[in-house]
């Protein structure tokens, strides 16, 4: 039996498990819903030939977000299950969650919120919008964009695997050893994570090669590096960051699988290895990741304020320098998240010192936005919501961001909800306020029409008010002394805060059933609702030059830059894009393939038989992934040609549809 | 720096070569080394790690052996030697596919093919011995961030000699294809990539390895 099975048996399944077969219960009942309805509407080929087949990059965007918005929903459940855990759980009282599941439940939050969350919503959005921004017909490479989001899928998949076989990690989300080594977590969980992180983190490499590429081989003529849009501008710090900072976690995470499954000594407490070399390592990673988040958010932010205050952008340049400043700086800063490894004072002083400065190019961000408002005509449009709500939030998440830079006052506060409340302040302050900005900005170009703007209020107000109840207590709590990761506790002082926390997550459930409704109902009015000029908010940059949802080929003629608000010009010198004197022509675009899906779904067999020591399911999985690659580099037909005549209907039905509106 | 346009003429890659053709192939060439440029340059992310983390431990003995009672210099400077001279080969190769000469093509890559290989062979005789001495992976830190270190680069040695046995397959079906010179580019890239890496894993685990 071990030969076929591993070391998977059927204690493995959780059946005994109320919560957890709940849990699985809704997720298949969920996956058959969908799975009928597609049936139903007769949408399988369509789904198969438009989407997971597509190598077109806002397709692909589509459906990065569609990932990340599933996982979100995961996400936050465990996050409200601890919410709730945590209210109940004062002695004698043991809450409803044994420490057992509680450990994999605040891991698994971390993993998925950051992995399989913010990360296919940043990408998927740099998807959708970058190569329209810079006048591209497509990103550098359109099939690897294609693995990358398979491959990221996978990892998501093989996390939520964990749910019904076996169990996820006990660790925490960074999974510091000795705890991760195979003498502490003899089980599978750390197993899930690493497999999980890697195959997804070979999806983000590849994404970040790919856009560094796109971005700096395929501007239209004319669009200098300096005359680039801002988010396509921090895309491009992101993806540097990604370039230089996701091998270091691919390495880091091997080791840590060498010492579990081969048995040397990287990081155990034997043998000569070094626990803080992993801890080093991974915020090595780790730091620059936090970054790779939130920068595109700033480059939201950006677009947006421009956008809805009707005026271009407030220093362009200093923008700029800001973002590549911060690209610096977030490697030289890893040591303050363990300034209690006891480095010494003078170690500890600079990475103090070094996060502080960080502050600076921030700041500098926050006045360019607020100058931007300054004296402009601003529209209080949902975009504009989120971004003022994140200048106010973030402002409040990187003051308590340098106050826990002074090493002196790290000591106290390290692990404790304090930190808690502050990483929550910036990464939701700053990176899904900033997603939800840019998924209502750009949400009418990728489908064509807009989301509804009421509802798009109503999830907003309660993702605010959400976020202030539930994090403002946890600093708080941080004050009176409470460390994160409590299954239970016995200060009853702290309950009160625990609830209202409790009550703030409740809120913030209420704003992602309003998000929900929103993408829904707006799906439902779409014809109401429809974008026909390509234009809806009067934007600035190319993006906005094209259809919504734009033609395959994104611009029949590729335009010609000749300031940094490209299309706002295009707009002042009368008539931009919408009038056109040139004939068309053939145009050369990738085929579809399914290349990419197969290797992704082969890539969760990997992960699963090296999970569970199936080696000959790693071996068929190993074979057929190299097979199906050898087949796309040796026969596949890799291209095709949108005659210039299909082009011509394309855009002359376009024109009769803005003429119409 | 800019994509071409429009392109005049419908073509498929796989059909005959005509000017729009050679157009499209010389911009997917220059994408492909630049993107596949970056990727070696994250490669070297990879191997700084791996090189600081056996820095860190490379004193971690843990009672076991050390690389002076473990390394022999002379076999390891065979080694160098060996993987020295496969770039060099594939530099033949590299100059015989510029003067599109098929045949010389194939037998470069194949001398190429066959010294990579004789490394490769060496490096696991090499830790084989090791590990039959009782100076295996996880004898210590030391020598887990040795093996960790060294079998990546045979690792990435290893993929590059499959590689060329794809080159060969692919030369021998299509001929000197627009394809098979920008493959043929990358391949000699990563080739000599390899060659530069193996000189930092020369000097820092070997030569002060011994000292």
């Amino acid at each position: 039996m071990n030969a076929i099975f591993g070391k998977l048996t059927l204690e493995a399944l959780p059946l005994d498990q109320v919560v957890t077969m709940t849990a699985v219960g809704l997720a298949l009942l969920a996956a058959l819903g969908v799975a009928a309805a597609i049936t139903y509407y007769g949408r399988w080929y369509w789904l198969w030939a438009e989407y997971i087949t597509s190598v077109d990059h806002k397709k692909i965007g589509i459906m990065y977000i569609l990932l990340g918005l599933v996982m979100l929903l995961r996400g936050f459940t465990d996050a409200a299950m601890m919410r709730i855990q945590q209210s109940m759980a004062l002695a004698p009282n043991p809450g409803y969650l044994p420490p057992h599941h509680y450990d994999q439940i605040f891991s698994v939050h971390g993993v998925i919120m950051i992995f399989f969350v913010t990360m296919p919503l940043v990408v998927g959005l740099m998807n959708i919008v970058v190569p329209l921004q810079i006048g591209a017909r497509d990103v550098a490479f359109p099939f690897l964009n294609s693995l990358s989001f398979w491959l990221t899928f996978s990892g998501a998949m093989l996390v939520n695997a964990s749910l019904v076989f076996g169990e996820f990690a006990k660790t925490g989300w960074a999974a510091y050893p000795p705890l991760s080594e195979l003498a502490f977590s003899p089980d599978v969980g750390v197993d899930y994570y690493i497999w999980s992180l890697q195959i997804a983190g070979v999806g983000t490499l590849l994404t970040g090669v790919n856009f560094l590429t796109t971005i700096l081989r395929m501007r239209a003529p004319g669009m200098k590096m300096m005359r680039m849009p801002i988010f396509t501008w921090t895309t491009f710090c992101t993806n540097v960051l990604i370039v230089a900072a996701f091998p270091i976690l691919t390495v880091t995470l091997a080791l840590l699988g060498l010492d579990r499954y081969v048995g040397t000594h990287f990081f155990t407490n034997d043998g000569g290895g070094e626990q803080m070399m992993y801890v080093n390592l991974f915020w090595a990673w780790g730091h620059p990741e936090v970054y790779i988040l939130v920068l595109p958010a700033f480059g939201v932010f950006s677009e947006v304020v421009a956008t809805f205050s009707g005026k271009p952008l407030f220093g362009y340049k200093s923008l700029v320098w800001a973002t590549i400043a911060i690209t610096f700086f977030s490697f030289v800063v890893w040591l303050h998240h363990f300034f209690t490894m006891g480095a010494g004072a003078s170690v500890n002083a600079f990475f103090g010192i070094a996060t502080m400065i960080i502050a600076v190019p921030t700041g500098v961000k926050m006045f360019n936005w607020l100058f931007t408002m300054l004296g402009g005509r601003v529209r209080f449009a949902v975009p504009m919501l989120w971004t003022i709500g994140f200048i106010v939030t973030f402002t409040i998440g990187g003051m308590t961001g340098v106050l826990l830079a002074m090493p002196g006052a790290d000591f106290v506060l390290h692990n404790s909800l304090f930190l808690v409340a502050h990483f929550h302040n910036t990464i939701i302050g700053g990176v899904v306020f900033g997603m939800f900005a840019g998924l209502n900005y750009w949400f009418p170009k990728a489908m064509g029409f807009r989301l509804s703007e009421p509802l798009g209020k109503a999830s907003f107000w309660c993702w605010l008010i959400g976020f202030y109840l539930a994090f403002m207590p946890l600093y708080v709590l941080g004050f009176m002394g409470m460390t994160r990761r409590l299954n239970s506790y016995d200060n009853p002082d702290w309950q009160p805060w625990l609830v209202l926390a409790a009550f703030g997550a409740a809120i913030i459930a209420v704003g992602i059933a309003c998000s929900i409704l929103q993408i829904v109902y707006s799906i439902w009015k779409r014809d109401e609702l429809r974008d026909h000029t390509g234009d809806p908010w009067d934007g600035h940059t190319l993006e906005w030059a094209t259809s919504s949802p734009p033609p395959i080929y994104n611009f029949a003629e590729v335009p010609r830059v000749t300031e940094i608000d490209a299309w706002a010009n295009m707009k002042v010198d009368g008539g931009g894009m919408f009038v056109r004197s040139t004939p068309y022509y053939d145009i050369h675009m990738p085929r579809n393939t399914a290349i990419g899906f197969l290797i992704g779904i082969f890539s969760i067999g990997l992960g699963f038989g090296l999970v569970w020591y199936i080696w000959w399911m790693v071996a068929v999985s190993a074979v057929a992934m190299l097979s199906v690659l050898l087949y796309r580099l040796f026969w596949e037909d890799i291209a095709y040609i949108i005659p210039a005549a299909t082009v011509k209907d394309i855009e002359m039905q376009r024109l009769e549809e803005i003429g119409q509106s | 720096m800019t994509i071409p346009l429009d392109l005049p003429e419908a073509h498929s890659v796989h059909a005959p070569q005509h000017p729009a053709a050679a157009v499209d192939d010389a911009e997917l060439t220059e994408k492909t080394v630049f993107g596949f440029w970056l990727y070696l340059m994250s490669d070297v992310v990879l191997f700084a790690t791996l090189f600081a983390v056996y820095a860190v431990v490379c004193r971690s003995y843990a009672g076991g052996p050390t690389g002076r009672e473990l390394f022999d210099l002379g076999f390891v400077l065979a080694e160098t030697g060996v993987l020295l001279l496969s770039s060099v080969t594939f530099g033949f190769v590299t100059l015989a596919a510029q003067e599109n000469r098929k045949q010389a093509v194939f037998l470069w890559m194949a001398v190429t093919f066959v010294v990579g290989a004789a490394f490769i062979a060496m490096e696991l005789y090499e830790f084989n011995h090791l590990i039959e001495e009782g100076a295996g992976p996880s004898r210590s830190a030391f020598l887990s961030a040795y093996f960790a270190l060294v079998g990546t680069h045979g690792l990435h040695v290893f993929t590059g000699l499959l590689w060329m046995i794809a080159m060969i397959v692919q030369m021998a079906r299509d001929g000197l294809t627009a394809a098979v010179h920008r493959r043929l580019g990358l391949l000699g890239l990563f080739w000599h990539f390899l060659d530069v890496i193996w000189i930092v894993v020369f000097t820092e685990v070997y030569l002060i390895g011994v000292l």
